[in-house]
């Protein structure tokens, strides 16, 4: 049924035009290819919204602090699994950590990835939970104690010290982590910016467009996973804390927008010899997921919506929602942004002459069900990792600083 | 009493002469397999070509070629190319430009099958035929951006790829300038042009010059005497493809168009 209605849709595509490169009709990065800087650059932009809390000490985002690094760990696991699916030899993956090939830019992948993980993620995960999974690991019984005493990895000090240790330690890794974080999405926006053959790609601005759409659909997640959460659990929300997010979410997209523009304005100024093939391909092939849905829907609406939430007068309610709708729509915007470099990159022939067409495949593993599933297990993991360590756990202190908040707010 | 003291730290003695004659033999084994030319030794066993004594290209004469495609055809048997549209190791275009208007380029099915008529109402200002192939370049992008070294540049100058090395991550055919490349639909690694290496360390040519019946591809060596490039480059005006982008080809085209990318 499903596929019935959406077939006709995605084979009512234009074929070929001009002169395509015989090796050229089939593309080769597919849709996986487009989910995968679209997880990193969630995972960049929630932790380094938690880190504006932690090292900038901005303490309207108390309340989702925690949630923020859960929710950046979640999107990190999956983040490499659309690139693992994709290889031809997915068997072979671990060749890039034992032979890398330090010249090629993929090959620096698994260790961005490891060392973001291993020694920003999950320690600074660690450090900030420590003292909560000792207490856990005393008060809760049968298996779920032995898993929270794992945890501890033997750490059981809890003392004034100990515990003022940890959050020594976790501030220095938040600000390794913030550098760290950049790296992980300005190397993935490299690994495409430095494709001389392409020159859809071949910018030098790419990686720090990369980097503030990653920040843009990172604050933009985080507004939606608290609001939904908050919801779900029948919590109030702090409205100091989403007006905060709305207000960075539109200074972010700000700077993004005027990148892009800057980034458009320079190609067609500059004129080069790709220019009419790029102008065809955003006039025809790209239309709809450049102009209407990254440009207009993902960018100019949801920034007009947050200005006039953020700063009109209007009561609480009405400000939500349009903090979430902008939120919603930030993030179909972001993802026409990913589609638009990667699919983009591969509509037109390198022999500057043909546009050619992609099919998104229905079933498979370069599907659509496969991409839904990619996208969707993020969420599974983040429910997941709730339930081991609540973010909102330290209940007591955090709640109590939301009503504090409010009450001020109020008054 | 000292007898027994000597018994009991003889042991400690012995280990500790033991660990400083291997802290003495260790380096000097290793020196003396270091001394010998393993590499050396390896490929005389297996016959007496030497990769290093060659340095291979191709020349490229545009105003020679017919448009027949053998070479595409001959490519596609020799190497073992899927036979369906869209995957070529080369393939020839033809190009068509009317007295006004854009230039018409064509290669349907790698030109195998030949090429459909052009309409007579077309002003043609002039016609001419490319074949395209990997340009095996210098500063090969391929090899660049290859995450596990599978892509590599051969020390007689020839870049392959290593079926078994490849992880099919297919950077290499975005990095590729030229569209040379693609992945095999069964290997799933990515594929392209070898100038059939099997041949030419065989002393033989490329199946494509092999059958080219005007001669317009020339295969030989750069920087020899004897190579029938060193003719091919005296007399006629060499262009590359893309020179822009500094991959130095070692495809070398005689007769180039400007309408040609």
């Amino acid at each position: 049924m499903f596929y019935s209605i959406i077939s006709p849709l995605l084979n009512s595509m234009p074929g070929l035009s001009g002169y395509v490169f015989p090796n050229e009709y089939e593309l080769h990065w597919s849709i996986l290819i487009v989910i995968y800087p679209y997880l990193t650059g969630l995972v960049a932009g929630a932790f380094i919204l938690a880190s504006l809390e932690r090292v900038f000490k901005v303490s309207a985002l108390k309340p989702i602090y925690r949630l923020s690094l859960l929710t950046a760990l979640a999107f990190m696991i999956i983040a490499p699994l659309p690139l693992l699916a994709h290889l031809g030899h997915p068997e072979r993956s671990f060749e890039m950590f034992l032979t890398p090939h330090t010249a090629s830019a993929m090959a620096m992948f698994g260790f961005v990835y490891a060392w973001y993980l291993m020694v920003v993620l999950l320690l600074e995960i660690w450090f900030d939970y420590r003292k909560d999974i000792v207490i856990w690991s005393n008060e809760k019984k049968g298996v779920v104690k032995y898993f929270y005493k794992l945890l501890t990895l033997g750490a059981t000090d809890i003392s004034d010290k100990a515990v003022a240790f940890d959050h020594k330690i976790g501030r220095v890794i938040t600000i390794i982590g913030i550098p760290s974080a950049f790296l992980l999405h300005g190397y993935v926006g490299f690994i495409f910016g430095s494709i001389k053959a392409n020159p859809w790609w071949s910018s030098v601005l790419i990686p720090i467009v990369f980097l503030f759409s990653a920040i843009v659909s990172g604050i933009a997640l985080m507004l939606i996973v608290y609001m939904i959460t908050s919801m779900v659990r029948w919590t109030k929300m702090s409205m100091k804390c989403l007006n905060k997010l709305a207000e960075f979410l539109l200074y972010a997209m700000l700077i993004d927008f005027s990148l892009e523009t800057l980034d458009f304005i320079h190609r067609l100024y500059e004129s080069e010899e790709s220019i009419s093939i790029l102008s065809e391909m955003i006039s025809s092939r790209l239309f709809i997921s450049l102009i209407i849905t990254q440009i207009i829907i993902g960018s100019l609406i949801p920034m007009l919506g947050l200005v006039f939430g953020r700063f009109g007068k209007l009561p609480d309610e009405l400000r939500r929602m349009i903090y979430f709708i902008s939120a919603i729509l930030v993030q179909v915007g972001i993802f026409s942004t990913r589609w638009n470099v990667v699919i983009g990159g591969q509509l037109f022939s390198k022999s500057l002459r043909g546009l050619t067409t992609y099919k998104l495949d229905i079933f498979g593993i370069e599907g659509l069900f496969v991409a839904i599933a990619l996208l969707v297990a993020p969420i599974g993991i983040l429910w997941v990792l709730t339930k081991i360590l609540p973010p909102w756990n330290e209940m007591g202190a955090v709640q109590k600083d939301i009503e504090k908040m409010s009450s001020s707010e109020s008054a | 009493m000292k007898k027994t003291n000597t018994k009991l730290i003889r042991p400690e003695i012995e280990r500790r002469a033991f660990l400083k004659n291997c802290s003495k033999t260790f380096p000097s084994l290793l020196f003396l397999v270091a001394s010998f030319d393993v590499q050396n030794i390896l490929a005389n066993e297996n016959g007496s070509y030497d990769p290093t004594q060659h340095n291979y290209a191709m020349g490229v004469n545009i105003k020679k070629c017919i448009g027949c495609a053998r070479c595409a055809d001959a490519c596609k048997s020799e190497n073992k190319v899927p036979r369906e549209p869209h995957f070529f190791r080369t393939w020839i275009e033809r190009y068509v430009i009317p007295e006004d208007g854009e230039p018409i380029v064509d290669s349907p099915n790698g030109g195998i099958d030949g090429f459909p008529e052009i309409s007579e109402k077309l002003h043609i200002e002039r016609t001419f035929f490319v074949p395209k192939l990997c340009n095996h370049c210098v500063n090969a992008p391929c090899v660049q951006v290859c995450p596990v070294g599978a892509t590599f540049a051969t020390k007689d100058g020839v870049v392959l790829v290593d079926p078994k090395w490849c992880v099919g991550c297919r950077y290499c055919i975005q990095a590729c300038p030229y569209g040379a490349r693609y992945l095999h639909p069964e290997t799933e690694v990515a594929d392209k042009c070898t100038f059939c290496y099997h041949r030419i360390t065989d002393g033989k040519l490329p199946a494509c010059v092999e059958v080219c019946p005007t001669q317009t591809r020339i295969f030989g060596e750069r920087g020899k005497k004897s190579s029938p490039l060193r003719r091919f480059f005296k007399f006629n005006e060499i262009h590359t493809l893309k020179p822009g982008l500094n991959t130095k080809p070692k495809v070398y085209y005689a007769g180039l168009d400007g309408e040609v990318i």
